[in-house]
């Protein structure tokens, strides 16, 4: 019943963050997650069949704004907070995502 | 058939930037082509702390789309997140709608070459946040340009309807008419304003099953789509033939080569991670916000080009050239209202306009011509006031901001029609010349060619040559 969580599952959730871990980390972090996982199953104890699910916390619905332009002007601070900048353009490796874009 | 056995199934999805003044969940301009990251702000790179609030007219625009497409408006939507990490996004998500859509069953009704129309139905259209532009530099760095990211997209889903690489270019080429007649976006293709992702898949006739979907990604010209298209139905017919087992997988259209290249191999669906995002507010859509965005929405291409044809009796080419672009057909709807006869008005901008803006580069709404001045001048023509001679000197004006009837009447260009004027430079010229009216009364005609040079000579090209002609004839029968 309780659900748990693999280590290759925890390999793919870290390969998504782009985080690498080494055999022992790995092993760490299955029984971390599994223990968290099992906590959460204490949930399940409860019917909720009849309980909407609970998609915002706010109880605000069109809470929009005009499409109004207004520039900040951030783009030095920003920048300054960028790994690295080459002429106002944010410079990172290279990642070729399989498509061009 | 053009494939040997084999049918072939495609599937669109387009992506339409539309043209708000803020970003979608930012009030960050939207606006192409400014310096590298000048329209970016902590909003649209999710800092901590930051709230974002979604733009009511990037809402009401896809709302728009969806009624031009005849889907579905769905009465309550919630935002997702999209979880990716790409240096296009410094959110490392994106802002859409996966779970409810803006809009389900819609459908777009495509005029085939062949003359038949095709109901192609719209699964779904949602509205997005665009990434930002990553330009690949050859030192092995990317370099990002994130004044994009966070524009509003409407991302139009097909079912897969089309059956050929021409189904899907009129697919395309029609959608775009449509989008453009909305109002929502200019659809620029060389400005990366409309992209497809192709998905395409061939398989026997009477087959249940579809056949392994290849895709390709944000192909941003509808030749490149049908090019890629015609590739594929071929490559896949004879790997199938040769016994091969087609493999899911994203690839590239490229141009040079007409043909398409393998990205990689699909082993896992993607693995996006969708979940409600919590930092917007749900929205509900209520009949009368629908029909309040409805009495917005411009008519579109066919609806005027119908109404071109059979009240303005304008020639279904014409209506065609007429319905090109919003601009164009809301310029001559505008310079009909003021009064200029439709036939003529359509003419210049058909011919001469277009010529203008074809010398110069400009679009329609860059110039200086006002469908009032446009008006004023083919009224002066109407009415005999200017000759269609004289209008391309007022025409030259107009595209200047003259006012047509002020700038023919500044420069002479006025056509002098009042015979009590023309009658005495008509006798004059008859005085002064015996031997013209010998001949006339001899049978030759060329002796009135003669008459009508010297008179236009005499009124310095400004008589009204109707007027002067009738009255020469009148004159001449006298003597």
């Amino acid at each position: 019943m309780a659900e748990t969580i693999s280590r290759d599952d925890v390999a793919h959730v870290a390969s998504l963050a782009k985080l690498a871990f080494d055999e022992a980390k790995l092993d760490q972090f299955t029984d971390q997650l599994t223990d968290i996982l099992t906590l959460f199953e204490t949930l399940s104890e409860v019917d909720t069949s009849a309980v909407e699910p609970t998609y915002s916390v706010t109880p605000n619905v069109n809470h929009l704004r005009e499409d109004v332009a207004d520039n900040w002007h951030q783009k030095q601070e920003l920048l300054a907070n960028s790994p690295e900048e080459a002429a106002d353009l944010i410079k990172v490796p290279a990642i070729i995502k399989g498509e061009d874009d | 058939m053009a494939n040997g056995n084999f049918e072939t199934t495609i599937g669109l999805e387009v992506h339409v930037e539309m043209q708000t003044n803020s970003k979608l969940l930012s009030p960050s301009p939207v606006h192409y082509g400014d310096s590298p990251n000048a329209n970016t702000n902590v909003i649209d790179w999710a800092y901590p702390g930051v709230l974002p609030v979604a733009n009511k007219g990037a809402l009401e625009y896809g709302m728009r789309v969806a009624l031009a497409l005849n889907a579905k408006i769905s009465p309550f939507i919630r935002w997702d997140r999209k979880n990716y990490f790409y240096p296009d996004n410094p959110k490392s998500y994106q802002t859409t709608q996966s779970q409810t859509p803006l809009g389900t069953n819609g459908y777009l009704d495509v005029k085939l070459e062949n003359g038949e129309t095709k109901r192609v139905r719209i699964h779904e259209l949602h509205v997005e946040e665009d990434a930002g532009k990553n330009t690949h530099g050859n030192d092995g760095n990317s370099y990002v340009d994130l004044n994009r990211q966070g524009t509003p997209l409407v991302e139009i889903v097909s079912e897969p309807d089309l059956h050929s690489p021409d189904e899907a270019y009129a697919y395309l080429e029609q959608l775009r008419q449509v989008i453009l007649f909305t109002g929502v976006s200019e659809a620029k293709m060389q400005e990366g304003q409309m992209r497809a992702d192709v998905n395409i898949s061939i398989r026997p006739y009477g087959a249940k099953e579809y056949g392994t979907r290849v895709e390709m990604k944000n192909v941003n010209s509808f030749n490149y789509v049908r090019n890629a298209l015609i590739y594929e139905e071929k490559r896949q017919a004879a790997a199938l033939r040769a016994g091969e087992k087609l493999v899911q997988e994203t690839r590239r259209y490229d141009e040079p080569t007409k043909s398409t290249i393998s990205m990689r191999v699909k082993e896992v669906a993607d693995d996006y991670r969708y979940f409600p995002e919590p930092d917007l507010s749900p929205i509900e859509i209520s009949q009368d916000w629908i029909d309040e965005v409805a009495a917005n929405l411009p008519k579109s291409a066919a609806q005027r080009r119908q109404y071109y044809v059979d009240d303005l009796e304008i020639e279904p080419y014409d209506a065609e050239v007429l319905t090109q672009t919003l601009a164009m057909a809301d310029f001559y709807d505008q310079t009909v209202q003021a009064g200029a006869d439709p036939k003529r008005a359509a003419n210049y901008l058909i011919g001469d306009v277009n010529a203008y803006l074809n010398k110069t580069q400009l679009e329609l709404q860059e110039t200086k011509l006002t469908p009032a001045n446009l008006a004023g001048m083919v009224k002066l023509i109407e009415d005999g006031t200017i000759s269609t001679k004289q209008a391309k000197k007022v025409f030259e004006a107009i595209m200047d901001g003259e006012e047509p009837e002020a700038f023919a009447k500044k420069n002479g260009l006025v056509q002098i029609s009042d015979t009590a004027i023309l009658l005495p430079w008509v006798t004059e010229v008859l005085d002064a010349n015996p031997q013209s009216i010998e001949d006339f009364k001899g049978g030759k005609d060329r002796a009135v060619g003669f008459l009508i040079g010297q008179l236009m000579k005499k009124s310095k090209g400004q008589a009204n040559p109707g007027v002067l002609n009738q009255l020469l004839m009148q004159e001449l029968k006298q003597r």
